[in-house]
């Protein structure tokens, strides 16, 4: 059978003809040839060399090899005859499930790694061990539109946010601000961690609930960035950081189930943040604070939407679910139970955002929104535990348990 | 207990350890127990394997051709059990520069020629062999120039063929001595640079290592150990990284004719006798 004829021109193997070789060679059968014509120096020898080193065989060619005078320009100079290597490499291989969301695995296989979900991968690789591996236990549908809507919302803190609008009121709402926004800062660090930490335990096979928890987690970079600088933007030291406060935070960081962490997290605390952040923003002092907090509540609504989501899916497809969660929240209640829990340094700033002024008419006014508030967090954890499958009594229940720190 | 065949290698890299541990966990699941012993240099091989020390040597070609002249002084036989793909038909080359005056061999006279290691046959023997035989003898009618890199090694390591081509391009000699293998690799990496150098002339095809059996090794486990050898698939996910590793796509069958060139080489110049009165006196 004649050879099939490759020119390589003046192409050596140490300018590229490597890469015409295995085109010329990849759709081969082991034992079919090919006859290499080119001029490069020392073109022989180096097709000898790689065909040694890649399993084919090089031979010199005959004069039945030729193709027919006239039909080629460079001299003949090897004819290699594919060998059975560079196929056997791929057998045993196996796609790592299907590119669209709506083909991922049920459980995504060790061996896939990390891989393009749909890539063909070679058998032997390693084994990656991450803990989260099942569709049941992360997924939700949502997790694409999720992440592209929070690839989208992403804001530049230089740019969206007025820092040099006005500032013109009295120094004690400066200072309650400061205190709220130090409080601020380190709940967010909270609500870093926590996706962090998972994901980098979620096969990337599920690679929409990977990013949407590393978005998260730069949304939560980002909140803990434009708190601090508008904490320092009066030139006033940062606030007070409660042994009670960070005990409650402790409780949510150290939790390692990943339902369970994105529960307390997301569901409870994340979601009564939405309402805190817009208490904030309605009672900012200035332009710059209240945009801080609309942006932070629009990024904040999200995490909430993929918590809700993925824990909804999840509920559905393990009866016992909805138990461990009730469990877990008991679990942190009794923790805390002998914790200050909000700290008072906290909550007497909230009283004066809102009051704005150091009388009994205007704090008794702060104090009635902030008792409003705390009636809507409830209310919003009740809703939100209602679209889990929580009765209305366990609602009710479970929200009253929820850490008064709030997050 | 089965028997377990020991089998004896050198050290040129510490990849070696991952290999013979690997290749160690393939056979035990296919009931043959093997077990290994590193050396340091080949010379301690070759006189452990006549020691008893070992079953099966992994040896270089040079090795080869010492434990087959010792086999043949004391009225014994050794065997090449099998050998890489990658060992069969290799050459070397004697590469110059482009613009170097010198168009022939013969122009090397009076010039400085760069080799590998002492002991290695591909980058030092074989070459200066093929020179001798076009009438020019290493350190006479030409300066050799030895670029050794581990010593002992028998140039399995190609550190001391790639100091001979940088010394070449920077003018340090005039010509250096490399394998096919490592002369595409050096153009590739551009050690040599392209159109810079050219290959003055190339040796006859020869082969390199193989794993050589001594006549008193227990049969059964040796022909078990080399029928699995031969058996080693490309397509096994389990042993296709070690053959990576050791570089080869599949084992052949072992074969002693192309160690005619080395061994010529050994002739001519004497390489193997210090070696050779080293086992006579044991």
């Amino acid at each position: 059978m004649i050879p099939l004829p490759l020119d390589l021109g003046e192409l050596g193997l140490d300018g590229g003809a490597t890469v015409l070789l295995r085109a010329a060679l990849g759709p081969l059968e082991a034992g079919q040839r090919v006859l290499v014509l080119g001029s490069a120096p020392s073109l022989a020898l180096h097709l000898r060399a790689w065909a040694r080193a890649e399993g084919h065989v090089c031979e010199s060619p005959s004069p039945a090899d030729h193709p027919p005078a006239g039909s080629l320009g460079a001299p003949p100079v090897a004819v290699l005859v594919r060998g059975d290597a560079p196929s056997a490499r791929w057998r045993g291989a196996e796609r790592a499930g299907d590119p669209t969301p709506a083909g991922v695995a049920e459980h995504a296989q060790a061996r896939w790694g990390l891989c393009a979900r749909g890539a063909k991968v070679e058998a032997g690789g390693p084994a990656f061990g991450f803990a989260l591996s099942d569709k049941d236990t992360l997924w939700t549908d949502a997790a694409p539109d999720l992440y592209r809507a929070a690839a989208a919302a992403q804001w530049d803190p230089a740019i969206a946010i007025p820092w040099d609008a006005p500032r013109d009121h009295p120094a004690f709402v400066e200072a309650a601000l400061v205190q709220v926004l130090t409080y601020l800062v380190e709940n967010e660090t909270a609500a870093l961690l926590v996706p962090a930490r998972f994901c980098a335990q979620v096969h990337p096979h599920f690679r929409e609930i990977m990013q949407l928890l590393a978005i998260q987690a730069a949304d939560e970079a980002r909140h803990i960035e434009v708190f601090t600088r508008r904490a320092l933007l009066g030139g006033g030291a940062l606030g007070l950081s409660t042994a009670g406060g960070q005990a409650s935070l402790l409780t949510l960081v150290e939790e390692g189930d990943f339902a369970l962490a994105s529960f307390l997290l997301s569901v409870l605390g994340e979601g009564t943040f939405i309402h805190l952040l817009g208490f904030i923003h309605m009672h900012a002092p200035d332009a710059c604070s209240a945009e801080i907090m609309r942006l932070t509540a629009q990024d904040e609504v999200r995490h909430v939407a993929f918590g809700l989501s993925h824990l909804q899916r999840h509920a559905s497809h393990d009866p016992g679910l909805r138990q461990r969660l009730r469990l877990a929240t008991e679990r942190r209640h009794d923790a805390l139970r002998h914790t200050a829990g909000l700290n008072a340094e906290v909550f007497d700033a909230l009283v004066l955002l809102a009051a704005g002024a150091l009388n009994p008419e205007a704090i008794g006014r702060g104090h009635a929104a902030v008792a409003r508030l705390q009636a809507q967090m409830d209310a919003g954890r009740r809703s939100r535990l209602r679209q889990l499958g929580f009765t209305k009594g366990d609602a009710e229940t479970l929200s009253a348990l929820h850490t008064r720190n709030f997050m | 207990m089965n028997e377990t065949l020991v089998l004896g290698a050198v050290v040129y890299d510490a990849k070696v350890v991952t290999i013979w541990d690997g290749f160690q966990r393939w056979f035990a699941a296919r009931d043959l127990l093997l077990d290994y012993v590193l050396y340091s240099n080949y010379d301690r091989q070759v006189e452990q394997l006549f020691a008893g020390a070992f079953h099966v040597a992994w040896n270089s070609p040079l090795a080869w051709l010492q434990a087959e002249r010792v086999a043949e002084s004391r009225g014994r036989t050794v065997e090449a059990l099998a050998m890489r793909d990658t060992d069969q038909d290799l050459t070397s080359v004697i590469v110059v520069r482009e613009d170097a005056p010198i168009a022939r061999v013969e122009d090397l006279r009076g010039r400085r020629v760069g080799v590998g290691a002492l002991d290695s046959p591909q980058a030092t023997m074989i070459p200066l062999d093929h020179l001798a035989r076009r009438g020019l003898l290493a350190d006479h009618d030409f300066e050799v120039r030895r670029f050794d890199v581990l010593v002992g090694k028998h140039g399995d390591h190609i550190g001391g063929e790639r100091d001979a081509a940088k010394a070449l391009m920077s003018g340090e000699i005039d010509a250096a001595c490399l394998t096919d293998a490592n002369h595409l690799l050096f153009t590739q990496e551009g050690t040599l640079r392209r159109s810079r150098t050219r290959v003055l002339t190339q040796t006859e095809p020869y082969d390199h290592c193989n794993f050589t059996a001594l006549d008193d090794a227990p049969r059964d486990l040796v022909q078990r150990f080399r029928s699995l050898l031969l058996a080693m698939r490309y397509d096994d996910p389990l042993v296709r990284p070690l053959l990576d590793l050791e570089g080869l796509k599949a084992w052949r069958p072992g074969r002693t004719q192309g160690y005619a060139l080395l061994g010529a080489a050994c002739e001519r110049f004497g390489w193997l006798d210090p070696f050779l009165a080293h086992m006579a006196d044991r």
